[in-house]
């Protein structure tokens, strides 16, 4: 097989390994700063991509600007269900709040069900078959537009935390919960907002993901487990472990499809989760917790 | 004196109640099966079909062959039938379960399931009840082979959709002068893709097909981006593709297709997708092209134009396919074997079905009969193409309604 080839699959799996990382950056910013699972993550997301659909066929808006609104409506959405609904269950065991979050998702599901139905739904843009040629490379175009809205919301993010006083608050919860009580921060409030970025962040990826694939209710499930396998190779509770993550799976997978058989293109990704929770596992750049 | 009321007069003890509920649910029981069922008001007909789950959209459209068939089965002078419908939710487990309450809330035939596993769970608790079952949608050949007396399939098992579809593509290669040397074979690796690919690698050698078979790729039929297996198969050099997919994977293979600026001389699939009114929807003029080798209707027939009318009229913009073409047939059988039975006695109903002779009806062959095995062994495949938005035949020759465009127009040249 030529080279360009093997070049080819390798960049398509980086771009589509970016928008898995936009995907997990959400479920790690909650873990690392709420300590709650989001095991209704993926559905949220189809909740995302079916409004990007509902917005790009009554209003023509490209989903890549509507990235922005959609957030927006997500972070409204995280920040209720936080302070509503998961708020009482921060104390209670960790298996009480997985099953409220898998209820959540089940309902999401569901609710999809009865609105939209079984069919698969899409947005067609005007660039949706294009391409660039590049050499001997032929570069997907959407691919490469959601790749680069992927890095600048994850700057964005990362810039946030790092230098926003919100932000900072924020990371000080995640470090010391007790200390952030004691200097008198509102930590249910930040809570609150944390899961509101988290699921904004859901928002977005979801509006981007949907220029790459088509979203049906059942899409949800498949998409929380490869936002889990992406963030536990990278390391949960770390944006830039979620977008290595996310590269590192896209990667594989790509590869992997090359060099042996396509359909066992989930098995390599899941030997990777293998070998990192053997060797490393906290995640690649996940704290070790003593 | 002791006043005692009418009913004291009869002294109930635990033993004589036992004895009592005891004879009446055998009277109960000897009654349900000594009444004879003559035909008085409409046969009770169980419709199992995957109305939710992963084939909810395949399942949804096969009801609309259910929805179409009271009015035309009226017009035909065919009995009514009651329909109970069920769903089967994309599961095995539940299939059979939908079945046995089917059955335990009054149906006295089933009809179903569109998928091969579905249907073997159903078959299994028809022939336990003894309720006549007729197959709308399954290819598994097993089904019709395990010696069952109330399972009938009204629909082509994977080996003969094969063989017609090798045969409808040397006719078309003939017709047109133009054939691929050389094709790669992707398939999903789901129990359909993979007996079908079985089907394939021991079917081909026996046909003298102008290509071969370069590469086979397998490939997740829930995968939600397939360029890895589009470059593969691009890398390969081959004229065509040989396809069996589903709908989504169908979709994402014909976008990375044009991504990857390749534009094979032909798409000839062995199996749902590449025809479907979404598929044609979702990708408007980079629909038109690819040739499906499925079990179809005869648009010569008149039974057939009436159900395509009646279908325009019901769901405009719907375009007919397989999915209500069988469903509308299945139905069709219990109506007429009712008719011809005037019982809804289940025995007589199946005896009745073994005699099935329908000449007017919508699928390609002679008509709709029975062999031993409950198999209607006589149904032949169709050729058909996408052009335009619509679904056009173009093999056999007999039942086609246009000719076939080979090569297919390249992608880049679709204005």
């Amino acid at each position: 097989m030529a080279a360009e080839v093997y070049l080819n699959v390798a960049v398509s799996g980086l771009l589509t390994g970016l928008v898995y990382g936009l995907m997990a950056v959400g479920l790690s910013v909650i873990f690392g700063v709420v300590r709650v699972v989001n095991f209704a993550h993926g559905e949220m997301m189809t909740v995302a991509m079916y409004l990007a659909i509902a917005l790009f066929n009554s209003l023509g808006l490209d989903p890549l600007v509507m990235a922005v609104p959609v957030a927006g409506v997500l972070f409204a959405l995280g920040y209720v269900m936080q302070a509503g609904l998961i708020n009482p269950f921060i104390t209670r065991p960790e298996y009480s709040q997985f099953m409220l979050l898998i209820a959540v998702a089940i309902i999401i599901v569901n609710v999809l069900l009865i609105v939209f139905g079984p069919d698969a739904r899409n947005v067609q843009t005007s660039y949706a078959f294009d391409s660039f040629l590049l050499g001997p490379l032929i570069i997907d175009a959407t691919k490469v537009y959601a790749g680069g809205a992927t890095l600048v919301i994850t700057a964005a993010l990362f810039a946030f935390f790092r230098f926003a006083p919100l932000g900072k608050a924020i990371r000080a919860c995640a470090d010391n919960y007790t200390g952030a009580l004691v200097v008198g921060l509102n930590v249910k409030r930040l809570y609150a907002l944390t899961f509101g970025l988290g699921a904004a962040c859901v928002g977005a990826a979801g509006s981007i993901l949907v220029l790459l694939v088509d979203v049906t209710p059942a899409l949800g499930p498949a998409l929380t487990l490869l936002a889990f396998i992406i963030v536990i190779t990278g390391g949960l509770g770390s944006m830039v472990g979620a977008v290595l993550g996310g590269l590192l799976i896209g990667f594989t997978e790509a590869m992997a499809g090359l060099f042996f058989t396509p359909s066992a293109k989930s098995m390599f990704s899941f030997g990777l989760l293998v070998l990192v929770l053997l060797f490393r596992p906290q995640g690649i750049l996940g704290k070790r917790v003593l | 004196m002791r006043r005692t009321s009418p009913l004291s007069c009869v002294r109930i003890t635990r033993r004589s109640f036992a004895a009592g509920a005891g004879a009446a649910g055998l009277l109960a029981a000897t009654g349900t099966a000594n009444v004879a069922r003559a035909q008085s008001g409409p046969l009770k007909v169980g419709v199992l079909l995957p109305r939710s789950g992963a084939q909810a959209g395949i399942g949804q459209d096969c009801q609309r062959g259910v929805e179409l068939a009271p009015a035309m089965f009226k017009a035909l002078g065919l009995p009514e039938l009651a329909i109970m419908n069920a769903d089967t939710e994309t599961n095995v487990e539940v299939a059979r379960a939908r079945a046995e309450k089917l059955i335990n809330d009054g149906a006295q035939l089933l009809v179903g399931a569109f998928d091969s596993g579905q249907s073997a769970a159903i078959a299994q608790v028809a022939e336990q009840k003894g309720i006549p079952f007729v197959i709308n949608i399954a290819a598994a050949p097993q089904i019709t082979e395990q010696g069952y007396k109330f399972v009938f399939r009204n629909f082509p098992t994977a080996p003969m959709i094969l063989s017609d579809a090798f045969a409808n593509q040397m006719e078309l290669f003939e017709a047109t002068g133009a054939a691929p040397k050389s094709v790669v074979f992707m398939h999903a690796n789901d129990t359909f893709g993979t007996s079908m690919q079985q089907g394939i690698n021991a079917v081909f050698p026996r046909f003298n097909m102008p290509y071969k078979i370069v590469e086979q790729i397998a490939y997740d039929a829930t995968a939600r981006d397939l360029s890895v297996e589009v470059a593969k198969a691009k890398a390969t050099g081959a004229d065509a593709l040989l396809m069996v997919s589903r709908l989504n994977d169908a979709i994402l293979i014909t976008r990375e297709l044009v991504k990857q600026r390749w534009s094979p001389m032909i798409v000839l699939s062995m199996g749902p997708g590449w025809y479907e009114d979404q598929y044609l929807k979702t990708l408007g003029k980079l629909s038109d092209g690819p040739m499906s080798f499925v079990p179809w209707y005869d648009p010569n027939k008149t039974l057939a134009q009436q159900l395509e009318a009646a279908l325009a009229k019901a769901y405009p913009g719907i375009n007919m396919n397989t999915n209500h073409v069988f469903t509308f047939e299945a139905l069709l059988v219990a109506a007429d074997a009712y008719k011809r039975a005037r019982s809804s006695d289940p025995k007589a109903l199946a005896d009745a079905i073994r005699t099935t002779n329908i000449t007017d009806n919508v699928s390609i062959g002679p008509g709709i009969q029975f062999n031993d095995k409950g198999q209607d062994d006589k149904l032949k495949n169709a050729a058909i193409q996408n052009r335009g938005g619509k679904l056009l035949t173009v093999a056999p020759k007999a039942a086609s309604n246009a000719k076939p465009e080979l090569p297919m127009r390249p992608y880049d040249r679709r204005g």
